[in-house]
């Protein structure tokens, strides 16, 4: 951190926080032209993120025997309430991740999520990159499978059989991450080595840059592509070095869904990661019928940071967890 | 020795790489928004003074290095060994050349120096920032000069070579800065 810890002056200085208030107006002016609904879910709920890389901040309640989640994302409350009809929704609040803290990290952060009825991903990616333009004055993007950018970064196919063997071949060109990817025996955190510390960085920094149709394995809660089910309609957004956003048209199969809580369960077990207990009413609101949609997430404080220029993130919010 | 996780990383910490006692410079965490994070560091090594970039997976461990650092005087050197001694104890520690390295042109008798153990073996020896040191040999100077500009070589007693302004003379103590080898100024004797 830039300063001592026991500072009571604020990390970002007036004329950031006079940008990011302006963003936060353009973000509400930008929906509530579109007519897309603002919501303000439940912080603290009864479920975390069964997310095998992702750590909720739990408290306790008086009177309750058990434990209670900061949510990580609006994600499941959301889509409750689109099961019940809410039709297209935003909402710009807080997040809170824990064991993330970095220059592009605070366990406290701002997330800005929404959710089109009837769009597809690529209609999705339009309207994001139309917000980004507006806020960031950033030319429109352009687009890579992630298939292309291995191809193009790594001259490896990510979806092979044998992209194993390939991906640890072409990682032990780079000293830093031989060791590492000559152990590694999961291929998915090989690709998430290449894709963060690899490609990303690598990622032409004058133009956002849309990364589409990760593999099938790293869905997450998207569906699978109809034509080429080893893909998912998964995409993020990166510009200027910088991670900006996640999104897909979103799993509204059941059945699925709670295969993939099952398959979160283990993999989190294996990780040595404390079990997240399945979200029932997320299940039971998919049961009930998620109209079909495709939702976003974006990193509302890494786009003031864009915005202002600022390369830590404690540069943008009034304080920083070593000052909040 | 303990084991260390990725999120007790920071500057200062001395783990195990490649069979060599590191000391971390740098550590930052990558982490995808979905994804698994890794720790991207910065490493120097302690005995072969390399600094190199390793990765790992946030939440794995590593090896400790049972690296300490202690002040110590200078002795004497036996032309094998550098002797040192803890002026409170009076317990002696002999350091060999690949440890001392080419910091014996900076060793003065009773200079207190901060020596690295590890596993209770000296691997560096660190002079004090500032030594004071006789010339034994230095071209004579022109009178006169005094603004330093130029210099010339001279030789000092432990046989390091420190560039001197023009007006320094052969027989003079003068004081050096050894992080940098320079000459800083004159001392009255």
């Amino acid at each position: 951190m830039l300063q001592g810890s026991d500072a009571w002056q604020p990390s970002a200085d007036r004329a950031t926080l006079q940008q990011r208030a302006a963003m936060l107006r353009q973000v509400r002016d930008f929906f509530y032209a579109r007519q897309v609904l603002e919501v303000d879910t439940p912080l603290l709920a009864r479920f975390g993120v069964t997310d095998p890389h992702l750590s909720n901040l739990t408290t306790h309640l008086s009177g309750s025997d058990h434990a209670w989640a900061l949510q990580t994302s609006p994600e499941y409350a959301m889509k409750r309430l689109l099961a019940a009809g809410s039709g297209c929704i935003y909402q710009l609040g807080k997040a809170f991740r824990d064991d993330e803290q970095s220059a592009r990290h605070n366990p406290e952060f701002t997330l800005l999520e929404w959710y089109r009825v009837g769009f597809t991903a690529p209609q999705l990616m339009a309207e994001l990159g139309q917000l980004i333009s507006l806020l960031l004055d950033a030319p429109a993007p352009q687009s890579l499978t992630y298939q292309q950018a291995f191809s193009r970064y790594l001259q490896v196919d990510p979806l092979a059989p044998d992209s194993h063997q390939a991906l640890q071949q072409a990682l032990a060109n780079y000293p830093e991450f031989a060791d590492l990817a000559q152990r590694e025996t999961d291929v998915d955190t090989l690709q998430q080595l290449a894709m963060a510390c690899v490609i990303e960085p690598a990622l032409d920094a004058s133009v956002p840059t849309f990364i589409t149709h990760y593999p099938a394995s790293q869905a997450a809660l998207a569906r699978l592509s109809p034509s080429d089910a080893r893909v998912a309609e998964r995409f993020e957004l990166f510009y200027r070095g910088l991670e900006l956003a996640n999104g897909y048209h979103e799993l509204t199969d059941a059945e699925l869904q709670q295969q993939r809580f099952i398959s979160d369960q283990q993999q989190r077990e294996q990780l040595g990661r404390p079990p997240m207990p399945a979200d029932r009413r997320l299940l039971a609101a998919l049961q009930h019928g998620l109209p079909d949609c495709a939702g976003v997430a974006v990193g509302f404080d890494r786009l003031v940071m864009l915005r202002c220029g600022q390369s830590h993130i404690q540069q943008v919010l009034p304080f920083a967890i070593d000052r909040a | 020795m303990a084991n260390y996780s990725t999120n007790e990383f920071k500057a200062g910490l001395k783990i195990m790489q490649d069979g060599e006692p590191c000391s971390i410079i740098e550590n930052e965490m990558v982490k995808p928004g979905k994804g698994q994070a890794f720790n991207r560091v910065r490493i120097r090594k302690l005995i072969s003074g390399k600094v190199v970039e390793k990765t790992f997976k946030s939440g794995d461990t590593v090896e400790g290095a049972d690296v300490v650092d202690v002040e110590l005087a200078f002795l004497y050197s036996d032309g094998e060994f550098w002797h040192f001694m803890n002026n409170d104890t009076f317990e002696q520690l002999a350091a060999d050349a690949k440890a001392v390295g080419d910091m014996t042109k900076w060793l003065v008798e009773q200079n207190v120096c901060v020596l690295t153990l590890w596993n209770g073996s000296p691997i560096a020896v660190t002079p004090p920032n500032f030594v004071e040191l006789e010339i034994v040999e230095t071209d004579p100077g022109l009178k006169g000069d005094t603004a330093g500009t130029g210099g010339k070589p001279a030789t000092l007693t432990t046989g390091a070579v420190v560039k001197v302004p023009l007006f320094v003379q052969r027989g003079e103590v003068i004081k050096v800065d050894t992080r940098s080898g320079e000459y800083v100024s004159r001392v009255q004797k």
